[in-house]
């Protein structure tokens, strides 16, 4: 978003990077492949072989995720609208992220001790969870290699 | 299936409990987790003698689930990832492995004055929130509506991450069989995690667990968990015993009664790879649990300050309208 309508907009962009990379990283490391593969024997990755850390940094991701998501969604409709449309590649990003969002508040359900979902449940949920996010990956590489934004100014929209 | 006449059923003194014991008796639906209720089983370790008699029903009602590896086994990268192969091992039985899914822990303790050994099954607790099933990657290990914690044969890589997250460590892993061979048998998964699945197929069908109807001094009660707790209580009380099971890891669906301090026993036995500790122990997922209920305000309190800053710059943008206005003038 323009800066000098939404000053903050630098900070939350490079906090929302920050932790999506957080929680690709400790969602990949919630399979056995860390260790495996001597990653976590990197000096300073050792933490990354421990499930229960990476899990809570995992929820911990997802909270500040929903807490941007929020104030986002909130600046946007309130202010941002007026003067900026969502891109094309902003409404493939948010498809993606509700679903990846969607399959991961159901894990978080399902690890809640009163909820048991049936095993085929169970299995879709963890499988589309990480498919999704393998999806989400790629578009957002290459949206960063098409230098595709969220925002566009409504200006230039009628400019061209 | 050895059957038992409905007197000796009522002899043993279970139903009034509201639970069952030993049995070949058609089990009531509450019990086959027809109607959802989370059954729990209770070791009175005071009526083990150790004969086994547990580990061999178990390795004979269960021997079609054991793993069947095929060999010589697939080359795996890198070289830190070790074969674990237990199929020439199939009758080691001081410890948990792929094919010994209970077996017989004892401690040398001191009963009322009295130098005693104290047996008792160990095998998996099957926890009320199992963090194996919780934190498994692809939904192959899941608690079921009875109070299972089951891993799927068939879907598990053996990765042996249930095993690195359960506190007791009980998973035990065989390497060569499973859906690993099919995918990357050389890059990914290492096998499949077995462990004591509480005889689920037998439940279903209204049987026992094997262990359970086959012992002869009656060690292993099964019935719903409320009931399971009750009776451990009872039995405490009128022992001055301790429990096991009802708070460790949040509440497991495998309770133990023993007439000393479980703090006792666990110095008392062999601890190591697959002869699980008495520790006491935490809630593994409480940490986990509490950040979910902080997912459901964080969206909110997102929503609430992005309201407030949009509502703060367009009063500033109003004032300062207002302000530019007045100096026109």
């Amino acid at each position: 978003m323009n800066q000098n309508f939404f000053p903050e907009y630098k900070y939350i962009s490079r906090a929302y990077i920050f932790i999506i990379f957080m929680m690709c990283l400790t969602g990949f490391g919630q399979m056995p492949i860390f260790k495996r593969y001597y990653i976590a024997d990197i000096p300073g990755l050792g933490w990354l072989a421990q499930y229960y850390l990476t899990h809570y940094i995992h929820y911990i991701g997802a909270i500040l995720l929903f807490v941007i998501s929020g104030y986002c969604a909130a600046a946007y409709f309130f202010a941002g609208r007026h003067h900026f449309r969502l891109t094309r590649s902003a409404y493939i990003r948010v498809i993606l992220l509700a679903a990846i969002t969607v399959t991961g508040i159901f894990r978080v359900l399902k690890n809640l001790p009163d909820i048991v979902f049936s095993p085929n449940f169970t299995m879709f949920i963890d499988i589309s969870h990480l498919i999704f996010m393998l999806i989400f990956l790629m578009a957002a590489a290459w949206f960063l290699f098409t230098k595709s934004g969220w925002l566009m100014e409504k200006a230039r929209i009628s400019e061209n | 299936m050895q059957k038992i006449s409905r007197r000796s059923f009522l002899k043993a003194g279970l139903a009034a409990a509201g639970t069952v014991g030993i049995s070949g008796l058609a089990l009531p639906s509450s019990l086959r987790g027809a109607d959802q209720t989370p059954l729990a089983t209770l070791i009175d370790i005071r009526k083990c003698v150790g004969c086994e008699a547990c580990v061999d029903a178990c390795k004979e009602a269960n021997a079609d689930k054991f793993p069947q590896p095929q060999k010589p086994f697939p080359k795996m990268y890198p070289s830190r990832v070790k074969v674990s192969d237990w199929s020439d091992k199939k009758e080691v039985r001081n410890r948990l492995t792929p094919y010994t899914w209970v077996f017989i822990q004892s401690a040398e303790v001191v009963v009322d004055g009295e130098k005693q050994t104290l047996t008792f099954p160990r095998r998996c607790m099957h926890c009320q929130n199992p963090p194996c099933a919780d934190l498994c990657p692809w939904g192959a290990a899941r608690k079921l509506e009875n109070g299972i914690t089951l891993i799927h044969a068939d879907i598990c890589l053996g990765g042996q991450k249930c095993k690195a997250v359960c506190p007791w460590s009980i998973p035990e892993q065989q390497t060569g069989v499973g859906l690993y061979l099919d995918i990357l048998p050389s890059l990914a998964g290492n096998g499949v995690m077995f462990k004591c699945d509480r005889c689920y197929n037998r439940l279903e069908k209204g049987s026992l667990p094997a262990c359970i109807e086959n012992c002869p001094e009656n060690v292993q009660t099964i019935g719903p968990r409320e009931e399971i707790v009750r009776q451990a209580h009872a039995i405490a009380k009128e022992i001055g015993g301790y429990i096991y099971g009802e708070t460790e890891n949040g509440g497991t669906n495998t309770l133990y009664v023993s007439p000393v301090p479980f703090e006792t026993l666990n110095k008392a036995v062999e601890k190591g790879p697959g002869q699980p500790h008495f520790n006491k122990v935490g809630d593994s997922m409480a940490h986990a649990d509490n950040l979910a209920k902080a997912m459901i305000i964080a969206p909110f309190a997102g929503l609430a300050a992005g309201a407030v800053r949009c509502y703060k710059a367009a009063k500033t943008i109003a004032a300062s309208a207002d302000k530019g206005a007045q100096e026109e003038k």
